[in-house]
């Protein structure tokens, strides 16, 4: 019934613009004038619409600006993040500048020359002092944000010196993430999605987890050939010896694997600690390394002005230095339930708007006493 | 040939396998315009959905059926919105809709040319181009749900059904459709190249010619340097859907299974996409620039500021757009050292960018502007052109594009850069030749209503969505609910739905006043605009073949408005100069 109302509505609708403009059709027809004509009458009109909508549009801009500064994202967060902020705003500045000068003067011109029959245009193909002033201008403010950008890029990538640097890998997968801490030796193992499984939840290799799996194995494989013994319909065999070649398939993978993998970062591995909460201390070095298990994803830790893509196959990372604990910041902002986190910024499906990991910059001394309280790998995978 | 072979056609020689350039112009037309409705539409869908996440919309149920079961949209039906909304409105409206329109109506009319080089290939071009529309709308239509990976489909989310259902039919359709979109885009391309270089009347030198001709010129040879690159993208990903190959996937785990690919990259996929990607930027606002240029100029009564600035700043603009791909990619995990090129070449864009917004804003200058709808839409495309582009300042500085990278920062961005400025160029283009297509007038008071509307809730929808941006919010959320950090923007995202709303409902204002015009609109006159250039001096009947008698020959450039000396406010470009007169 509503669809119906619906479709009725707009057909009417329909009809009474129609109407309209036949009655403005026929009005101008009684009066010998065209419909199309642009009259002086509609230049001024339009004239004035175009200064109206110029001054009101910059106004707008001031009010939003206003209104909305404070929900922008607070102070930065990292060290690197100051500066981006820097050369934001100085960048922002400038468009701004700009965008003030030229809206004003396109509109107002708008409004200026608006056409009347009894005036003429003014003949001027081409000025080129004023072409070459207007070329070079943005080309040297450009060379001096290019300089400047390319400076502070270099900075933030810079990775030279990471010995100090706290090593934590962040893991995606649909639709959450893992962090792996090195551990003591501050050496991350080696990890294969093929060593995925039970606890292993981001595939590290390492000795303890190789007999684990290989001991899961031989358990299955030996519980499939008392199957074998026991079936005899010819389909589920083949069935059974199927799943018996996969099984034989993944150990030789598993052996090449942990064979492939350098002995020290087997034992490295051990130490490694997994968990589901992002802890940094404060004014140290991060190292953060991504990988991503099954497609890409993005981390974005919108307060520190990081990011970066964690790709299936590759390894990425960004490295950075939290200068705000959670709860320094937590006064910064005026609100008790602030929190650091960490988003996925790259569509990777459904529940994409919902895959987060909390993060908290905490004391050197608070994070340590925190991850001395967590179960390495060795112990938590055995 | 007699009278440049116009003949008497039967109604599908003459309007379903027409292979005249102006019917072909109006097939890519109204199936750019149908194709612009759905995606509008899905916007406003989509919209709606973020302003008011979780509340049951009768009208989801209505239009989405068992996607939005009880008014609640499933957010892989959300995210399918996204991807085909971005897919319709970057390649069927604003490259064929825009592209295909404009140059096929434009070229033989404005270089005097009887059709183009070759009429069964631009048949060709617009048949392929129809072909892909419905395998994508057919799309909208399987089980599984369209293609969902975002408009620039990347690796593994596309390739694996099973992160998402969108990657199963749809995308393979997707992938199919836009095979044969980028068929049809190559035969109009070369068509169009071949016949601005050799069917040129005489005079009509390069350096007569009108700036509407060089843009479709430069953008018709991007489209054919770059749309190749995008084939060989989507059939390795294809190899990779159905063949079982790794050219973008490796150690994936999925669902509890390891697949056995190892050795691909889909670093590989963006460089691809990318090669296209940026181009095709340029290949859509290019157009629009040209024909902005054109209907400033004679609304101006008043020459184009700086031609052969404008000219060079169309080249520079085309060659930089191959150099710049990768500053979509800062922080996709390539080295950092390409970074800084990219930023480098990317920031070299703004200066003939910035030539090209001073002259036009120099144009109107001391002019005498006529106020038609077509000019209020080219006066609009000079304001998002600017605004949009200098916020791309912004985001081409790797350094700055890591906090606001695929934030509404971007959405705010492109979708004022390209989107507006390209539809508005498509609306001014419509405005401004319809009588060349229809020989009848649109309604001057609806399209003047139909502008203010649009660009009222045009900015209103995009310009809060830099706000969000610098407050961290990721594009292509299908609520922002499960973040405490984004609760108080929900009042920005009202406003922006409420104005996105109020601009799409402007636009059956210009769809009744382009349909109604057509049968009902007045009848035009040969030259309504007082314009220099030779389509105006073709008769309103429209004829197979263009001109009937000889073709004119061009004496001048095409920007002779206002003269001093001459008796009126224009000298068409097939005026011979008078004793004297110097040609400008």
């Amino acid at each position: 019934m509503t669809e119906l109302l619906i479709i009725v509505a707009i057909v009417v609708a329909v009809i009474a613009i129609a109407q309209v403009v036949r009655i403005f059709e026929l009005t101008n027809k009684i009066k010998g004038i065209k419909e199309s004509d642009i009259t002086d009458k509609d230049n001024d009109t339009q004239g004035k619409l175009l200064l109206t909508f110029g001054v009101l549009f910059m106004a707008s801009f001031f009010v939003m600006t206003a209104k909305w500064n404070h929900l922008l994202l607070p102070i930065s967060a990292s060290e690197h993040g100051v500066e981006i902020d820097l050369l934001m705003n100085i960048s922002m500045g400038l468009i701004i500048v700009v965008f003030l000068i030229t809206q004003p003067i396109l509109f107002f011109l708008s409004y200026k020359y608006r056409g009347r029959k009894d005036r003429t245009a003014t003949f001027i193909s081409h000025n080129d002092k004023a072409e070459i002033i207007w070329t070079i201008v943005p080309a040297v403010v450009l060379t001096v944000l290019i300089v400047y950008g390319l400076q502070t890029w270099s900075k933030i990538m810079d990775r030279s010196d990471l010995d100090d640097a706290v090593v934590v890998e962040l893991y995606a997968k649909q639709f959450d993430w893992t962090a792996r801490y090195a551990g003591a030796d501050n050496n991350l193992g080696a990890a294969n999605v093929r060593f995925i499984g039970g606890l292993n939840s981001v595939g590290v290799i390492s000795e303890s987890a190789y007999a684990k799996q290989i001991s899961g194995l031989d358990n299955n494989i030996a519980k499939a050939h008392v199957q074998m013994s026991e079936e005899l319909n010819a389909n589920k065999r083949v069935k059974i010896e199927a799943r018996l070649a996969k099984m034989e398939a993944k150990k030789s993978t598993l052996t090449a694997l942990v064979s492939m993998t350098a002995k020290d970062l087997l034992a490295a591995a051990e130490d490694d600690v997994i968990v589901k909460e992002l802890h940094l201390p404060v004014n140290k070095t991060v190292h953060l390394k991504f990988r991503s298990q099954d497609i890409i994803h993005s981390a974005y830790l919108p307060h520190f002005r990081v990011q970066m893509n964690c790709v299936p196959g590759m390894n990425t990372d960004f490295v950075f230095k939290p200068t705000i604990t959670t709860e320094e910041m937590r006064i910064e902002t005026s609100n008790e339930e602030f929190e650091y986190v960490l988003l996925c910024n790259k569509i990777c499906g459904a529940a994409h708007y919902n895959m987060q990991l909390k993060v908290i910059v905490e004391s050197e001394e608070d994070y340590n006493k925190w991850i001395a309280e967590q179960t390495n790998f060795a112990a938590s995978n055995n | 040939m007699s009278e440049h072979g116009h003949h008497e056609e039967n109604f599908f020689s003459k309007y379903v396998f027409s292979t005249d350039h102006k019917m072909i112009a109006k097939q890519f037309l109204i199936t750019g315009i149908t194709m612009g409705v759905i995606g509008m539409i899905m916007s406003v869908l989509f919209r709606i959905q973020i302003a008011y996440p979780g509340q049951p919309m009768p009208i989801f149920e209505f239009l989405l059926g068992d996607w939005a079961k009880g008014g609640i949209m499933d957010p892989n039906m959300y995210l399918a919105l996204v991807t085909i909304h971005g897919t319709l409105m970057v390649f069927f409206v604003l490259t064929a809709g825009l592209s295909g329109t404009f140059s096929n109506l434009l070229i033989p009319l404005q270089i005097g040319a009887v059709d183009m080089a070759s009429g069964f290939l631009n048949a060709l071009s617009y048949w392929f181009f129809f072909i892909s529309s419905v395998i994508m709308l057919i799309s909208l239509g399987v089980e599984t749900g369209p293609a969902s990976a975002g408009w620039t489909i990347y690796p593994p989310l596309s390739a694996l059904p099973q992160a998402i259902p969108g990657s199963g039919l749809g995308m393979t359709l997707w992938l199919v459709s836009m095979t044969l979109f980028i068929v049809s885009s190559l035969l109009g391309g070369l068509n169009y190249v071949v016949t601005i270089l050799n069917l040129r009347t005489a005079g009509l030198s390069m350096t007569r010619l009108p700036l509407t001709m060089w843009a479709f010129f430069v953008t018709a040879i991007l489209g054919i340097l770059s749309f190749p690159v995008l084939v060989s993208a989507v059939l390795l990903l294809l190899f990779d859907r159905s063949f079982g190959t790794s050219f973008y996937l490796s150690d994936i785990m999925i669902q509890g299974e390891v697949l056995s690919n190892v050795g691909g990259s889909p670093v590989l996929y963006e460089h691809l996409f990318w090669f296209l990607g940026h181009p095709e930027v340029y290949i859509v606002i290019l157009p629009a620039l040209g024909i902005t240029s054109e209907i400033i100029s004679t609304n101006s009564r008043k020459p184009i500021f700086g031609y052969r600035a404008m000219v060079g700043s169309i080249l520079g603009i085309a060659f930089l757009s191959f150099i710049v791909w990768a500053h979509h990619m800062f922080i996709s995990g390539m080295s950092p050292f390409l970074g800084s090129v990219f930023t480098f070449t990317t920031l070299l864009i703004a200066i003939p960018s910035a030539v090209k917004a001073f002259n036009y804003i120099t144009t109107l200058w001391k002019g005498n502007l006529q106020f038609t709808p077509a000019m209020l839409f080219s006066i609009g495309l000079v304001s998002t052109f600017i605004t949009g582009g200098l916020t791309g300042i912004v985001l081409g500085d790797s350094a700055l594009d890591i906090n606001v990278h695929d934030t509404y920062f971007v959405v705010g961005h492109f979708h004022i850069v390209m989107g507006l400025s390209a539809i508005f160029g498509m609306f001014a283009g419509v405005y401004h030749w319809f009588p060349k297509m229809y020989g009848r007038m649109m309604n001057k008071k609806l399209g003047y209503t139909h502008f203010w509307i649009t660009i009222v809730g045009a900015y209103g929808t995009f310009f809060p969505m830099h706000y969000l941006g610098l407050a961290g919010l990721p594009r292509r959320y299908y609520s922002n609910s499960a973040f405490p950090m984004f609760d108080n923007l929900q009042d920005i995202n009202e406003i922006v739905t409420v104005c996105a709303i109020i601009g799409a409902a402007a636009q059956f204002l210009f769809l009744f006043n382009f349909f109604y015009s057509i049968f009902r609109g007045e009848v035009a006159v040969q030259n309504p605009w007082k314009s220099n250039t030779l389509e105006w001096t073709t008769p309103v009947a429209r004829i197979h073949g263009n001109w009937p008698g000889e073709i004119p020959s061009v004496y001048r450039w095409p920007y002779d408005y206002s003269k001093p000396g001459a008796d009126e406010d224009f000298i068409p470009q097939n005026v011979p100069l008078k004793d004297g007169e110097e040609e400008h």
